[in-house]
This record gives structure tokens, sequence and C-alpha cells, in this order.
């Protein structure tokens, strides 16, 4: 095979050897050690320090689309807020994805052993982020006098002594939108309130600008912030360390392939140029 | 006065958000939270406006039989189907509305997200050349931040650099990338939107930029 051949590979052939990079790792499993990010290390702490009967609002925004990446650290996190005793107030700005959060937060409740409406809450979705964000900061009761079920929601117990941002401990945002930028500017920077964050790993690096800032207690991007999740929580064989192995193997080869592709490039006849573009 | 009206609308709305966050007296405060239910309310008026572009946009085509008018009818047929569910059923668990969500939209987005992986190793391939210096920069510090962010790539970079007594350097190599070139860029670009974005504000709480009212006089 020439070096043109193997620049211009069938597409198909990646595709093969990238499901065989998928599949492998699921049959032979690899134990690779996970180091932990001060980012990370710093949204765990945050959720350490909750006391017995303390609130945090989580604000949940993903899809089944995300949920690969987003379904892990938010249980992480929750399994976390629930066994500090810690009661939860989420609500969820994102369409697609308000029946996928109800799920989640019910199974790991239910996991836990927690009450609706005593010790989380699910006030569910109302339309336009930004403007919703900025009513919760006046009273959570205006954009949801009811919760995702109709019940009022000044009748749940979790609700008690809860106004707004400035009732609860932190609020955590699990979100695979551009909904993180409404919690920042409309939500963080106008109540000043604590934030962490959990994102997709192709979004976290456009937001750790607001970690160094302080906006940001801190982030966990993508499978690898869920694993790092799971290391400091001890779960030695949680789904996110498992799944990690196979991200490992894919990134190793995608890295591969742009190594090959280059060495093709240059053999084939390809110029580098000190100058021009990227 | 069709254009008098909306823009002493806009001024007076605006100067009313805009004092909340200056001066600690309750009116402007109670206004505010006063219109942000109004903008609720308005909000979902919009929404009904979409369902309305839906339709006006699909049907016709399924209509008059257009081509690819079975991916229109498709595209309805999910929405009346989510609709009347839900109505009918409402959204508990159990209820047809969840199992179409769970067996239907749940596959389908996350099919159509999985495969992102495999096209952009095959653009990685494809497209990611050492044509240039700035290129090669993007490249290096891609693959560094790749292998950096996944414990195989430190695992391994640790066997090569062991000897040398040093350890986790391919991790903090990407930490480093992320924390400090790519948050000075991120902030740089964040500081011009911000006041490209403080500008634009201005200009139409002074009437001065008018395209959101349809035209540009």
């Amino acid at each position: 095979m020439s070096w043109k051949a193997l620049a211009a590979v069938d597409r198909r052939v990646i595709f093969v050897i990238l499901i065989a990079g998928i599949l492998l790792p699921m049959v032979f499993p690899l134990k690779m050690p996970i180091a932990v990010t001060p980012e990370v290390q710093s949204v765990y702490d945050r959720i350490e320090s909750l006391q017995k009967g303390d609130t945090i609002m989580m604000t949940m925004e993903y899809d089944p689309s995300t949920l690969a990446e987003m379904q892990p650290m938010t249980y992480n996190m929750l399994r976390h807020v629930f066994r500090r005793g810690a009661k939860v107030v989420a609500v969820c700005l994102f369409t697609t994805g308000v029946s996928q959060v109800e799920q989640d937060l019910k199974k790991i409740a239910d996991e836990n052993g927690k009450k609706y409406g005593e010790d989380y809450a699910y006030l569910g979705y109302k339309p336009y982020p930004a403007i919703v964000i900025t009513a919760l900061g006046q009273d959570f009761r205006n954009p949801f006098p009811k919760d995702y079920y109709g019940t009022p929601t000044d009748s749940l117990p979790v609700m008690k002594g809860i106004k707004n941002f400035s009732s609860v401990k932190l609020v955590l945002s699990v979100n695979a939108t551009s909904g993180v930028d409404f919690w920042l500017q409309y939500g963080q920077s106008r109540f000043r309130f604590p934030l962490a964050i959990g994102m997709t790993a192709v979004m976290a690096s456009d937001y750790y600008t607001y970690v160094q800032s302080g906006q940001l207690v801190g982030l966990i991007g993508g499978l690898k912030g869920a694993a790092e999740y799971e290391t400091l929580m001890h779960e030695k064989d949680g789904y996110a360390t498992r799944v990690m192995n196979i991200q490992s193997v894919v990134h190793c080869i995608v890295v591969g392939f742009i190594l090959v592709g280059n060495i093709a490039f240059l053999m084939s006849g390809g110029k580098f140029r000190m100058g021009g573009r990227a | 006065m069709k254009r008098q009206i909306p823009l002493v609308v806009c001024f007076i709305a605006g100067i009313i958000f805009l004092l909340q966050y200056f001066t600690p007296h309750p009116w402007p405060t109670y206004l505010a939270e006063r219109m942000l239910k109004w903008t609720i309310v308005i909000g979902f008026f919009a929404l009904g406006l979409g369902i309305i572009s839906l339709w006006i946009t699909h049907l016709p085509k399924v209509m008059k039989q257009a081509p690819g008018w079975g991916y229109n009818a498709v595209s309805l047929a999910g929405f009346l189907g989510m609709v009347v569910t839900g109505l009918v059923w409402g959204k508990n668990p159990g209820t047809p509305f969840i199992w179409m969500y769970n067996n239907l939209m749940n596959p389908i987005t996350a099919t159509m997200f999985g495969l992102l992986a495999f096209f952009i190793a095959s653009a990685a391939y494809r497209a990611f050349r050492v044509r240039s210096l700035l290129a090669t920069i993007l490249l290096v510090s891609a693959v560094v931040v790749m292998l950096g962010r996944v414990p195989i790539g430190d695992y391994f970079f640790d066997m090569l650099v062991a000897p040398l007594g040093y350890h986790g350097v391919l991790g903090a190599a990407a930490n480093w990338l992320l924390n400090y070139p790519n948050v000075a860029a991120k902030r740089a670009l964040n500081v011009g939107i911000g006041f490209g974005q403080a500008a634009i504000a201005l200009k139409i709480l002074l009437g001065i930029e008018r395209s959101y009212l349809g035209g540009d006089k």
C-alpha cells in the first residue's frame, strides 16, 4: 500500500478499528489509576462539607443524546449529596430532558431511601432559562408555583424555609446545554451563590476561566470527571471508571489515526510551511 | 406609532431590569419580579408560535407529497404521538408517553450523538494535518490533552519518564494547557464579547438598534 493510498484509506476501515477499540476493553477491562484534578476535588469537598438538613439546588439539563457522559456524574453527585443527609430541590430547564431527569432523580433517591417532598423535590421545566433563573433569584415559587407533579410547591416540606438562591448551600448544575452560560451570567453573577458545574468533556475547556475567577466552585468535565468523582467516593468499580477504560482506548486510537494520517501526508508529498493558518 | 410604542416598551422594561441591579429600593425589584412573570407567560405564546410554524413548514409538503415528504410526515407523527399520549395518559412512569420517550427518543438521540465519535475519528485522520506551524501547535496540544485526560495516556507516559524520576507529567501538561493558554484565550474572547454585548444592549435600550422590530429603519 502506497503512502497516498494510506492517506486516503476508506473510512469504513477507520470505523471498524474504532468499533474494535470500543468492544475490546469491554471484554478485557483495563484497571488504570485515575488521577483527580483540583476542579473535581473542590466540587467533592464542597458537597462533603454539607451538613444533614442542608438544601442544595440541582439543575439537571441534559437529554438522552448526552446521557453517556452526564448520567454517571449526576448519579455520583446525587448519591454523595443524599449520603451527606442534604436535601435536593431540582429543576430542568431543557425541554427534551425533563422526563429523563425525573427518572434519574427518582432512581437515586429510591436507592438511598429518600422520600419525595421531604428529602427532595422536582420542580420540573419552564421555558426560557435566562428568565426562569432570574425569577428563581427572587423566589423559587415565582416560576414554579407547582412542582413537576402538579403539587403546590409551598405544600412540600422540603421547601419549608427555602425562598431563593440565598436559602441553598450550593447550586449544582449538571448541564450539557448552553444553559451553563445563563446560570453564570443571570444566576451566579447576579445572586452570588456558590455554583458548581458538571458538563460534557467538549464543553469543559470553555469554563476553566470561571473556576479561576472564583465564579465556579469547580467543574466536572465529562466521563473523566465522573470517574474522578468515583475515585474520590472510593468506588473502585464504578460505572464511569469502567467506561473510562473504553474512552482511554478510543482516545489512543484517534491519536494513532492522527499520527498515521500525518505520516502518510508527509510521506506522500505533503508540505509543511512555517507560515499560514491553523 | 407602530414603531414608537415597542421602542417605549423596550426602553421602560430595560430600565426597570437595569435599575434592580443598581438600587436596593424595593420598587424596581417588585416591578422586575412582576415583569418576569409576564415574560414567562409570553414565552408560552412563543412556544405556541413554534408549534404553528412546525405545521406550516411540514404539512404543505406532506399534502403535496413533495420530495422527501415522508420525513415531514414522520416529524408531524412524532409530534402528534408525544402530544396525544402526554395529554391523554399523562407523563408519569409507566405511561405511553414515558414508554415512547425511553424507547424511541432515547435510543434515537443517543445513536445520533454516538455516531459523532466515528465521524470525529474519520475527520481527524483526514483533516488534522501538520501543514503549518500553527496547525502543528494545535495538533500537539490536542494530542497532549486527549492522552493526558485519560488514564491510559498518563500510565504509559509515566512508564517512559519514570526512570527520570517524573510522575503524572502528561496529565499535568494537559491541565496546564487547559488552565493557562486556554483560559488566557477564552478570557480575552469573553471580555471582548462582554463589551460588545453591553454596547448592543445600550443601543437597543436607546432605540438606536431597531432590527429586532423587523426592519433597519
